[in-house]
């Protein structure tokens, strides 16, 4: 930093030399010393630019590619070959990388059995496995909540609890993620649309379009969106080399990135990682169109709520919990309403 | 054309021209807007990163500064409707000093915002894909866009028109002048709608955000133009009359008023329900389980604003050392209490209730002051070529006629 500090000092010479009428030695010489001080000093402020990474430097290939909505058949194909061969360069793997589309006559909705979960916090890195988040530093999409029994306020809730077992007497779990809202925030405030919301209720991101000013992540009530603050690194050994372009293909640095209901695995008939990996049976996941569904059931049947009603963002995630059975609750005799029990 | 050419140079050449003490300001600022220059490529390479801004806490000193600045920016308004509605004659020598301030307080404000991308080189695709009207992001880009290009084009034709030594015709400006009016009350209403309208933040989710924002924006832009009138005076041969400062005392002291009540009807309404809502204000304003970043902060913005206000409602401020004094106390106590204590408190707690406090980093307060020194910079330019080409001293004939002379006489002397 010294650079700047020195060269900028002697530019006083062409102000002072540049008032001289004609065009003396002295002067010349003078501006000529202080042109190249004020050259050195704006190179070296601009020296940090040698640091950027050359993967890093928009090609014309990239500033030519279109918004994901607007892109042909053929351009959308270029643009996958493009990632696989630049995730190839860097990992020397070969991924499969792929767009699957929406499903007709699908909408997908999620619901969490808030009295099953134990707080074991699989989920959350089984999604970290799954969508090839950064590990340094990690990003992680689920943040499940420790909460007070009897209370429903997040701000009395612990994020970092950290027992040797799970889970703890006298308080219950509540993961958080993406909630796939029907009325989404995020995507109302994005200035460049790089954000928005499939035809199966599934809100996803154009990484390659996002300018990452964050608008989204201010707006969203469920602080279910993340941004890449530094070039996300993922060891190439734990890549998942099943990859598709709206959801965990590999993220550059300054784009903002989010659940996206594991879009590249629920477009071909498999659950989400989260669901998969959940010891407890908490997580259910479905076709809410599909009446033979578990969703469908859990929604008729269970007592459902949803996170934030009063933010009208109609979210796809669903809470629930159980009547009786639970690790809350001994079985109950039914009785009638009105006699003591 | 040509002469619009020779006008361009004109100002170019006489930007390098000054006293040791001009040299000595511009050198400065350079060296500390290449400090900045410096500290922003670094967060190009590195990524934010570099800033101290999470994904809890997403907007830090950046869009603070930038939401000041806005305010800023409007003010050149409460010069503008004086002499041009009004038909005040104190104002109206200087008040195209105001609007050179809006042009360079708007560049500054469009470089806050870029600097905070984190993908500056896709800026493009603002022009590709733009989700207008439902994005006030969008609506911010047009109405900051168009503010700068209304008072680039009122204080360009003055100007050129001084120094072409023609009168000014009202017809190609002063239609201009009436719309950037209202355009400069749109600016801050556009900004106060980007964070008012997000239902998951209560702090913002507050329809007196805007007033508010015009309010403060009323009180620190006159009160900063007061100063910079202070230093015109001083430093040049542009005549600053005490009326015309006098009269900006006047808008500083009702602008101040308002803002002050409008703060107090806030605090009201926040403490006396005493909601869940109250969490971000709770942190703000007393500190919330332990984490405390932000209180010094506050009380001393509303010291300084109480302050002022006081002194500006005393007869003593009529005398300008009283009245710089307050006009210091209200910039900065707004600059506080509308940047670090209305963007960053919004993010604590987080939407789930964690507790994550900011600070900025060294980098990110380099990359700020190397923008408001490149904002000075433009502005001292501003003054150091409109004051002698509206004086006269500096006109198409004076400089083209008198370099002709010496080629004319000179063949006849030898």
């Amino acid at each position: 930093m010294n650079g700047p500090d020195d060269a900028g000092s002697r530019r006083t010479g062409p102000d002072a030399a540049g008032s001289a009428p004609g065009l003396t030695r002295r002067g010349f010489l003078r501006k000529g010393v202080a042109a190249a001080a004020g050259a050195s000093a704006v190179g070296a402020a601009l020296s940090p630019l040698r640091e950027v990474d050359p993967e890093d430097l928009p090609t014309l290939e990239r500033f030519l590619q279109r918004h994901y909505k607007e892109m042909t058949a053929a351009e959308k194909q270029a643009a996958l070959d493009r990632i696989a061969r630049e995730v190839e360069e860097r990992y020397e793997l070969r991924p499969r990388v792929a767009d699957p589309p929406p499903l007709d006559g699908v909408e997908y909705v999620y619901a969490l059995n808030i009295t099953r979960c134990i707080g074991c916090r699989r989920c959350v890195h089984a999604c970290v496995a799954e969508n090839n988040q950064s590990r340094a530093p990690e990003i992680q999409y689920i943040r499940v909540l420790k909460m007070e029994k009897g209370s429903i306020d997040v701000e009395t809730s612990d994020h970092h609890y950290d027992p040797e077992l799970v889970p703890q007497h006298e308080s219950y779990y509540m993961p958080v993620q993406c909630h796939q809202c029907a009325n989404p925030p995020c995507v109302k405030v994005c200035p460049v649309e790089a954000t928005w919301q499939e035809p199966d209720g599934i809100t996803v991101i154009d990484y390659d379009w996002c300018i990452g000013c964050r608008y989204c992540e201010a707006a969203c009530p469920y602080w279910a969106r993340r941004f890449n603050f530094a070039e996300p690194a993922v060891p190439a050994d734990e890549l998942n080399t099943d990859m598709s372009y709206l959801s965990n293909r590999p993220r550059r640095k300054g784009v903002m990135e989010k659940c996206t209901y594991c879009l590249h695995r629920v477009r071909r008939g498999r659950m989400p990682a989260c669901v998969e990996v959940c010891p407890t049976g908490s997580r259910k996941f479905g076709n809410v169109l599909d009446p033979e569904s578990e969703v469908g059931y859990i929604l008729r049947h269970k007592r459902v709520f949803v996170f934030k009603e009063d933010v009208g963002t109609l979210p796809r995630f669903f809470y629930y919990f159980d009547e009786r059975g639970s690790r809350y609750h001994e079985p109950v005799e039914p009785v009638r309403p009105g006699e003591p029990a | 054309m040509r002469r619009y050419l020779t006008f361009l140079w004109q100002c170019a050449r006489i930007s390098f021209v000054g006293d040791w003490r001009y040299h000595a300001w511009m050198t400065l600022l350079t060296v500390v807007a290449l400090l900045g220059v410096y500290a922003w490529c670094r967060q190009l390479a590195h990524g934010l990163v570099t800033t101290g801004m999470t994904d809890q806490v997403s907007w830090g000193l950046y869009i603070a500064n930038f939401t000041y600045l806005v305010g800023l920016a409007a003010a050149a308004a409460m010069l503008v409707i004086p002499v041009y509605v009004y038909r005040n004659l104190h104002l109206h020598d200087v008040v195209i000093f105001g609007e050179l301030l809006a042009v360079a307080v708007i560049i500054m404000c469009l470089l806050f915002v870029t600097v905070d991308l984190g993908r500056p080189d896709r800026v493009l695709h603002l022009f590709r894909r733009f989700n207008f009207p439902i994005s006030m992001l969008t609506w911010d880009v047009i109405a900051l866009n168009g503010y700068l290009l209304l008072n680039l084009h009122i204080c360009g034709y003055l100007l050129y028109c001084a120094y072409c030594g023609r009168k000014p015709s009202a017809a190609f400006y002063v239609p201009f002048v009436f719309v950037a009016i209202v355009w400069a009350v749109s600016i801050h209403t556009v900004t106060a709608f980007l964070y008012v309208g997000l239902g998951g933040r209560p702090f913002w989710n507050s329809a007196i955000i805007a007033p508010r924002f015009l309010a403060s924006a009323f009180a620190a832009g006159p009160a900063f133009i007061i100063l910079t009138l202070q230093v015109v005076r001083r430093v040049t041969s542009h005549r600053v009359g005490d009326e015309a400062l006098l009269t900006l005392r006047r808008i500083v002291q009702v602008a101040m008023i308002i803002n002050v009540f409008l703060l107090v009807c806030e605090v009201f309404t926040e403490f006396y329900t005493d909601s869940a809502h109250l969490a971000s204000a709770r942190y703000l304003y007393f500190g919330l389980h332990g984490r405390n970043a932000l209180v010094p902060w506050i009380w001393t913005a509303l010291g300084f604003s109480l302050l002022a206000t006081v002194l500006l409602v005393l007869p003593a401020s009529r005398g300008l050392r009283v009245l710089n004094v307050a006009c210091v106390l209200a910039i900065v106590g707004i600059w506080i209490e509308k940047g670090m204590g209305l963007i960053v408190p919004a993010f604590i707690p987080t939407p789930l209730g964690e507790l994550v406090e900011y600070s900025p980093t060294l980098h990110e307060i380099l990359v700020c002051l190397g923008i408001w020194a490149a904002g000075l910079l433009l502005y001292t330019i501003f003054v150091r070529i409109s004051v002698p080409v509206l004086a006269g001293e500096l006109t198409y004939e004076k400089v083209y006629r008198r370099r002709a002379e010496p080629d004319l006489n000179g063949p006849a002397a030898s």
